[in-house]
Order: C-alpha cells, then sequence, then structure tokens
C-alpha cells in the first residue's frame, strides 16, 4: 500500500512537470539575452519590448474581440438560458444540444463552413466581426450551461410565481429576480467566454485576414517565422494575460456549482 | 359574498382532471382551509384564485364585482404565501416585504413606513436587514406572510405555509399563524393536508377528495355531523365499524350495538376515544396490543369487529394483551353514512 | 406582455444567431461536399483513397493512445489530489490544471521547447534528441491538453463517492487494491467513459497543436487544411470535415448519455 501511494505520488508529480517544465522554459526564453547560452548570458527585457512592438495590435484585437464576444453571449445567452431553463424538457436539450454542436464540431470544419456560406460577402468576410462570429459560436454554449445549471438549481418557478404574486410583471421579474439570483453562473459564464476567446485559434486560423490577426494567430505566426526568444515572449505576454483569467474562471466555476449542489 | 368561484375545474395536459367543477362563497374577512389527502387538487384550487394556473373553460372567479378569471397573477392583488416560502435569496428583508409595495410605484417613504408597521407586525425586527439565508425556518415562515400581507392584498392564500418546518415548531407557529391572520382581519384561504392545523386556524374547512369538495363546514360541523364516510375517516380517523345494520341495530362478530335511529343499508363509523372499555359492555373482544401514550392507553381490540378496533383508555392501568375485555359504544357515537363506494 | 410570450421573446436573439451562424453553415458545408466532381460519391472517394484512409486510421490511432494514456495519468492523480491532502495539494492542482485553456498552438510550442532542436531533451542529453515533430511529439502535446480535462472530470466524480462505500469495503475485510478494483473504478466508470470520450473527440479534430508542430504528419485536420489552402479541393474539404465532425460528435453524445457534463473541447 505503501509503494502504490508512492506510485501514485510519483505519477502525479511527473504529470505536473510534465505539463510545468515547457512553461517555465518559455518564461525563462522569454527573458535570456540568448537561450542557447543559457541564463548566464543574462537577463533582458529586450524580447518582451521587441513583441510589443510587433504584435501589440493582435493583442488589442484579441482583447476587443473578447469584451465583444462577451457583450454577444451576454444579450443572447442569458435571456435564452431563461427560457430553457423555464421550459425544460425534449425541445430544450435539443436545442442546447444543438447550440453545443460547435464544442464537439472541431472548429476547422465549423470554420470551413462559414466561409463557404458568408466567405463571398468581402464587407463581412474582411472586418474583425467575422471572427467575431467564430468566437461566439464556440463560446456560447459555455455561458448558456453556466447560467442554466444556476438557474437549475434555484426554485426559478416558484421564485417567479412569488414576485408574480407580488405585482410583477414578466421583464420586471426577469430584472429583480432571474438575473440577481443568476450573477454567479453569469460570473462563471463571463470568465470562460473571455478567456477561451483570447486564447480561441482552431477557427480564428481560418477566418482571419492578413490584416486581422488575434492573440493566437500571431503566436503560431511567431513560432513558425521568429526566433525562439521572441516567440518566447510572446508566449510569456500571453500566460500573464490568460493565467489570472484561468484562475478568476475556476474560482468563479467553483463557486457556482456550490450554489448549484 | 367578497370571493364567489363558480364552475372552477382543472384538465391537466394529458387528460387528468386534478379538479372536478367547484363552486365555492368566501365571506369577508373569513379564514377558509381547504384540506384534504395529496392529489385532492386542494393546491390546484389555490393556484387558480391565485391566477397561477389557468382553469378550464367556462370557469368564473369574482372577488365582489370585479371578475377576475382572466387576470394575470401580477394584476389579481392577491397575497400568496409559498409552501417553499419562495423568498428572493438575493433581497434582504427588508427587500422581500417591501418588493411588493416598490411594484405598486408607492413613494419611497410610503414603502418605508408601510414595511416597518409590518415588520412590527409580525415580530421581525430583530432581522429586518439580514438576508433571507440567515433565517430560520420559522423566521422564514414570518418573512413570507409579511411579504404576501404588506401590498394591503385583497385575499390571501397561503399553500401549506407550515409544512417546511420541524414538527416541534410547527405546533407553537400554528397557534402564531390563527392570531396573526386574525390580526391582520384579512380573507385568507389556507391549503393543508393536516386536519389539526385546519381545524386550529380556520373558520370554516373545506374537505377535499379526489378533485371536489366533499363538505364545507365549521371544524365542529365536519367533527361532528360527517356528512360522507371519507369526511368521517379524514376529520378525527373515524373507523369503520363493519358488521351489518338492520333497523335500529348493529349486528358485529363481537355481539349487538343498538343505534340512535334505525339505519338500514347503511355503514357505521366510530372514533377510538368513543370506543370504552366496562364490564357490562354488550361486546366481547381481546386484546391484541396496548401502547401507552402518556395521557391514556391505545388498545387494539379484534374479535368485536371484522377490522381491529382501536379504543382510547384512559385510566392508571389497562388490561393486558390476549384478555378479553368486555367493550360499548354509546348510540350517539355511532356516525351512520352511506357506505364508501357511494361517497367516492 | 404575457409571461409565454416573455420567454419565447428570450430565445429569439439566439434563435437567429443559432439558425445564421450555425444551422446554415453547416447545411452548406454538408451541400459543398457534394459539390465536387465526384459528387456525393466523395464520401465513397474518402474510403477508396489509401492517403485519406492511412491518415483517417493513423488520426484514430494516435487519438486512442493519447486517451489510453490521459486516463491512465489523470485517474491517478486525480485519484490521489481527492484522497489526500497535504501541502502544496493545491499548487498541483492548479499546474495540472492551469494548461485546460491553452489554445493548441501554445501547446506545440511546449513541445518544441520540450523536444525541439533547441528543446530541453536535445540540449540536456547526449545525440540527437528531437521528437517534437514526429507522431511521438504529436501524441505528447495532444496528452499535454487532455490531462486537464481529465483531471477534472475524474475528480469531479471522485469527490461524489460516498467514503462510507470505501469504509464498508475495508470492514468487509476487503485490501487497499480490490477496494480500487471493486469500488472506485466502478464508481468512476461513467466519468471514466465521458473523459475518455472527451479526450478522444478533442485529439481526433486537434488542429493548432498539429499546425504548430506538424512539418510530416498526417492528421485529419491537416489533411482537411492542406486541401483547403493548398490544393483548393474544396468539396474534399468540405467532405472529410464533415466526416470528422459527425464522428466527434457521435462520440461526445454518446459519452453525455453516460455523464452529465462535458468539459470544453478545442486543443
Amino acid at each position: 500500500m505503501r509503494i502504490g501511494k508512492a506510485l501514485q505520488l510519483a505519477v502525479t508529480l511527473l504529470a505536473a512537470a510534465f505539463l510545468l517544465v515547457p512553461t517555465i522554459q518559455s518564461v525563462l526564453a522569454g527573458l535570456t539575452v540568448n537561450y542557447f547560452q543559457g541564463l548566464k548570458s543574462g537577463l533582458t527585457l529586450k524580447w518582451v519590448i521587441e513583441v510589443w512592438a510587433l504584435y501589440s495590435g493582435s493583442i488589442f484585437l484579441s482583447l476587443g474581440i473578447a469584451l465583444a464576444c462577451l457583450v454577444m453571449t451576454l444579450l443572447i445567452g442569458v435571456p435564452a438560458a431563461y427560457a430553457m431553463a423555464r421550459n425544460p424538457g425534449r425541445l430544450t436539450r435539443a436545442l442546447e444540444e444543438f447550440i453545443s454542436l460547435p464544442l464537439a464540431i472541431p472548429g476547422l470544419a465549423l470554420a470551413l463552413a462559414l466561409l463557404q456560406l458568408y466567405g463571398s460577402y468581402k464587407g463581412f468576410r474582411l472586418s474583425w466581426t467575422f471572427i467575431l462570429v467564430g468566437h461566439v459560436l464556440y463560446t456560447l454554449p459555455f455561458m448558456v450551461r453556466a447560467v442554466m445549471s444556476v438557474l437549475a438549481a434555484i426554485d426559478l418557478k416558484t421564485l417567479e410565481e412569488g414576485a408574480a404574486s407580488l405585482g410583477a410583471g414578466p421583464a420586471r421579474r426577469f430584472v429583480d429576480i432571474v438575473i440577481p439570483n443568476a450573477l454567479p453562473g453569469i460570473l462563471a459564464g463571463a470568465l470562460t467566454v473571455v478567456t477561451l476567446s483570447i486564447g480561441e485559434f482552431n477557427l480564428t486560423w481560418m477566418l482571419h485576414t492578413p490584416y486581422l490577426k488575434t492573440l493566437p494567430v500571431g503566436l503560431a505566426d511567431s513560432y513558425a517565422s521568429m526566433r525562439l526568444e521572441i516567440a518566447s515572449a510572446y508566449t510569456l505576454i500571453f500566460f500573464v494575460m490568460i493565467v489570472p483569467l484561468l484562475l478568476a474562471m475556476q474560482w468563479a466555476s467553483a463557486r457556482a456549482q456550490r450554489i448549484t449542489r | 359574498m367578497t370571493l364567489t368561484l363558480r364552475n372552477i375545474a382543472k384538465t391537466f395536459p394529458g387528460g387528468t382532471r386534478a379538479l372536478l367543477p367547484t363552486d365555492l362563497d368566501i365571506a369577508e374577512g373569513e379564514i377558509v382551509s381547504l384540506l384534504g389527502p395529496s392529489g385532492c387538487g386542494k393546491t390546484t384550487l389555490l393556484r387558480i384564485i391565485a391566477g397561477l394556473e389557468t382553469a378550464d373553460a367556462g370557469a368564473s372567479i369574482r372577488f365582489k364585482d370585479d371578475d377576475m378569471t382572466h387576470q394575470p397573477v401580477e394584476r389579481r392583488k392577491v397575497g400568496m404565501v409559498f409552501q417553499s416560502y419562495a423568498l428572493f435569496p438575493n433581497m434582504s428583508v427588508r427587500g422581500n416585504i417591501g418588493y411588493g409595495l416598490k411594484m405598486q410605484r408607492l413613494p419611497r417613504a410610503a414603502i418605508d413606513a408601510r414595511v416597518d408597521e409590518v415588520i412590527a407586525l409580525c415580530r421581525l425586527e430583530p432581522y429586518a436587514g439580514r438576508t433571507i439565508t440567515a433565517l430560520s425556518g420559522g423566521q422564514r415562515q414570518r418573512v413570507a406572510l409579511a411579504r404576501a400581507f404588506a401590498p394591503r392584498p385583497r385575499l390571501l392564500l397561503l399553500d401549506e405555509p407550515l409544512s417546511a418546518l420541524d414538527a416541534a415548531l410547527r405546533g407553537t407557529l400554528r397557534d402564531e399563524l390563527a392570531a396573526l391572520l386574525r390580526q391582520f382581519g384579512i380573507t385568507a384561504i389556507f391549503v393543508t393536508h393536516d386536519q389539526d392545523e385546519a381545524m386550529a386556524i380556520a373558520d370554516r374547512v373545506a374537505v377535499m377528495s379526489q378533485g371536489r369538495v366533499a363538505q364545507i363546514g365549521t371544524p365542529e360541523a365536519l367533527y361532528r355531523a360527517p356528512e360522507t364516510a371519507f369526511v368521517a375517516r379524514f376529520v378525527g380517523n373515524s373507523m369503520p365499524l363493519g358488521g351489518k345494520i338492520d333497523g335500529g341495530t348493529l349486528h358485529l362478530p363481537g355481539g349487538d350495538l343498538t343505534l340512535n335511529a334505525t339505519a338500514t343499508g347503511k355503514a357505521a363509523f366510530v372514533r377510538a376515544e368513543d370506543v370504552k372499555i366496562t364490564a357490562d359492555g354488550p361486546l366481547t373482544a381481546r386484546v391484541e396490543t396496548v401502547t401507552f401514550l402518556g395521557t391514556h392507553y391505545r388498545i387494539a381490540l379484534s374479535g368485536a369487529t371484522d377490522a381491529p378496533l382501536f379504543c382510547l383508555h384512559q385510566g392508571l392501568t389497562a388490561p393486558k394483551p390476549g384478555e378479553t375485555v368486555r367493550v360499548t359504544i354509546a348510540p350517539h357515537a355511532i356516525l351512520t353514512l352511506e357506505p364508501e363506494k357511494a361517497a367516492a | 406582455m404575457s409571461s409565454r410570450l416573455f420567454v419565447a421573446l428570450c430565445l429569439v436573439p439566439l434563435a437567429v444567431f443559432a439558425l445564421t451562424f450555425l444551422a446554415l453553415p453547416i447545411v452548406r458545408l454538408i451541400l459543398s461536399s457534394g459539390e465536387g466532381e465526384a459528387g456525393w460519391g466523395i464520401y465513397l472517394q474518402i474510403l477508396q483513397t489509401p492517403r485519406y484512409l492511412t491518415t483517417l486510421v493513423q488520426t484514430v490511432l494516435v487519438s486512442l493512445a493519447v486517451t489510453a494514456a490521459a486516463l491512465a495519468v489523470s485517474t491517478t492523480a486525480g485519484v490521489f489530489l481527492t484522497r489526500n491532502h497535504f501541502r502544496g495539494r493545491s499548487v498541483l492542482l492548479s499546474i495540472l490544471t492551469l494548461p485546460l485553456a491553452f489554445p493548441g498552438v501554445v501547446v506545440g510550442f511546449m513541445i518544441i521547447l520540450l523536444g525541439g532542436r533547441q528543446g530541453l531533451f536535445n540540449t540536456l542529453l547526449p545525440g540527437h534528441v528531437v521528437f517534437a515533430y514526429s507522431i511521438f511529439g504529436l501524441f505528447l502535446g495532444y496528452l499535454y491538453f487532455s490531462i486537464p480535462r481529465v483531471l477534472l472530470t475524474v475528480m469531479a466524480a471522485a469527490e461524489k463517492i460516498d467514503p462510507a462505500l470505501e469504509e464498508a469495503a475495508r470492514t468487509l475485510g476487503a485490501p487497499q487494491h480490490r477496494v480500487v478494483l471493486d469500488v472506485l473504478l466502478p464508481a468512476l466508470a461513467p466519468a471514466l467513459i465521458a473523459a475518455g470520450a472527451i479526450a478522444f473527440a478533442t485529439a481526433m479534430g486537434a488542429f493548432g497543436t498539429a499546425f504548430t508542430l506538424a512539418t510530416n504528419i498526417d492528421v485529419l485536420p491537416m489533411v482537411i487544411y492542406t486541401e483547403f489552402t493548398l490544393s483548393a479541393n474544396i468539396a474534399m474539404a468540405a467532405a472529410l470535415s464533415v466526416c470528422l465532425g459527425l464522428v466527434t460528435w457521435v462520440i461526445l453524445f454518446v459519452a453525455r448519455m453516460f455523464s452529465g457534463t462535458t468539459v470544453a473541447a478545442g486543443g
């Protein structure tokens, strides 16, 4: 039994090392003068500054798209989650399954589908909203599910009946009862949407244009054509953006899940 | 009459008839209880009155001269206390109580004044600023009542308001609820499956069974003069005696009993407290079990009737299991009613 | 406005969006696949062309290997972390779950840092140890993003197991390994099936990692990409996309029937 436990710990540590070591490498590589010579060549912010000069446009584009994506998923997803939570049944399950297709179908296939249908509308195809559509497609199910699971856990129907018996109409109930009680789910969903949108590559790679490169598209670009230090520095910037978001997302999801229990 | 219900029926999708056409009249300031086992349609009737369910076509719900049959719930001006209380977890106690007043778009000062008044009335002062999750079950129940009452509804509806509480608390809060409702002086309808609750709180009780009102009357009338076997069983736990009625005599396996009047073809019922063990009783029975319940003994007897007969026996001692005893039932204590099949 | 109408209105934005940008494009994609020279016979052509068939087999094999490895590693780690509370546990847990939302390209870069020409292994070990651009590198990349997903699913299920079950087995005299075999694994089975399906489907469709690593590895997403961009064989790209989408969807759908939740795909 001792040996069993030691083995389990070894596997756990090995897995953690496998995930952690390259991230540390990339952080170090992004900050050393010459990665090939190692740390003794000295630490520098040169590469980070260079990345900023080269790719800050991509970073801001990604942030902008992520925020726009958040607004869209809130506007579309929260009311829809409410309507679906109010009418549980086969139809709602089918709808949920349908809008979750972008989670199951590879992004590449979805991007191809969008390109086939809308690729010839140049004004749309060449604008950032085309990328936005892809991101909303991919993140919307996360928002809908996060809100639905919180709404399913509270006795929404009775709460609404309570408000109705006190004179509140449907829109009023949505604002006063549904949204405040769904907040933990909305928060968890929102953080997930922003995190995933910033990191989305599969769809974006197909949808982007040479003038509209998002952060991950820029990353792929730097991996293919830049020296290792610059690629690493760019990855470092990405980590700095995404890790706090991921931690916040995990915290918010755990919080929302406590309610669901 | 203040509230007039005519021809209220409810058929659920799928054809289940939850409520058969029902009429009910309720006077101003009256507290009426809808009493019955689960599935008898009492909650459906209450929800139809609230406007939370729609009745089948042909129904009419009138409050004085106002036809509210087709009004949506939010315009009916009825207060409702839900079984789970349905308190809004995103609002404080004050926020909950003031919500209905806010919906009436009253000025801030008027809302505050009324909320204070209701909080004082329900003795909720120490909890006014708390969140809902920080309240005990009994406090939640009072907040739910205060919230329903604050907007001055014309009718207060309560759906099993005590069932979410544990047994020990239920007794105390039952009397408290009865006192508060009287103090409010409001017309109220409340649904319960507990006959003690109905009797303690209501002016009149409507006993419901299988989608219809079996009998409506004061608690005393229901207890003393049940009209159907169902009401006799449900209110005061009457036991069917079985046997055969022949003119003014009831023939039982353990002997014959005299009735008050001839009742050929009817069924006889009795309550356990009216079954007496005496030295010279007309029935012979064997003691099966004896349970000591503090104020009295509950004794199961066999042989006197087809089914076991229960007797509430007062006294310092009780017969032992296996003994043979003589039993008597006073003629006025025997209820003679139409046999159950016809009643149901 | 009636309650029913309001609820219906709440669905309108979703309905419009899903119809315009999901339903119609998918229909268009399916139609596109039949618009090539071969017509609908293109699906037969996939099975008859050795290149596509080998790619398909290769993609399935890599995905299966990744699934097995991720299940083994993450179940071990997940059960260990659920049942042992020690200092540093939460740090370990964070390390193991944070890569959840790393895009595939970044994961590919991580593998390059480990096994590329300037990678850790090639620097530390004697000789030429470069595996990042091989099928093994791809396997490691897929494993990298599968471990967190499987771990989260397994841990969620492991936390729900009533500890009294294990205690009961112990009081009945079961040794540790029998407890694992008779109590723990059966209780985890639905989660393992679900997690395995997620890992498999994600690996099947992963594009970013393959894109970063693949110099010469034929996996399905890469073939679709080259058919579309280099060969401009749109019908074939569409047909392969339809097949890939159908396979991953069916696998996840079946998995969903075993367990309620699925963690994000996309690698």
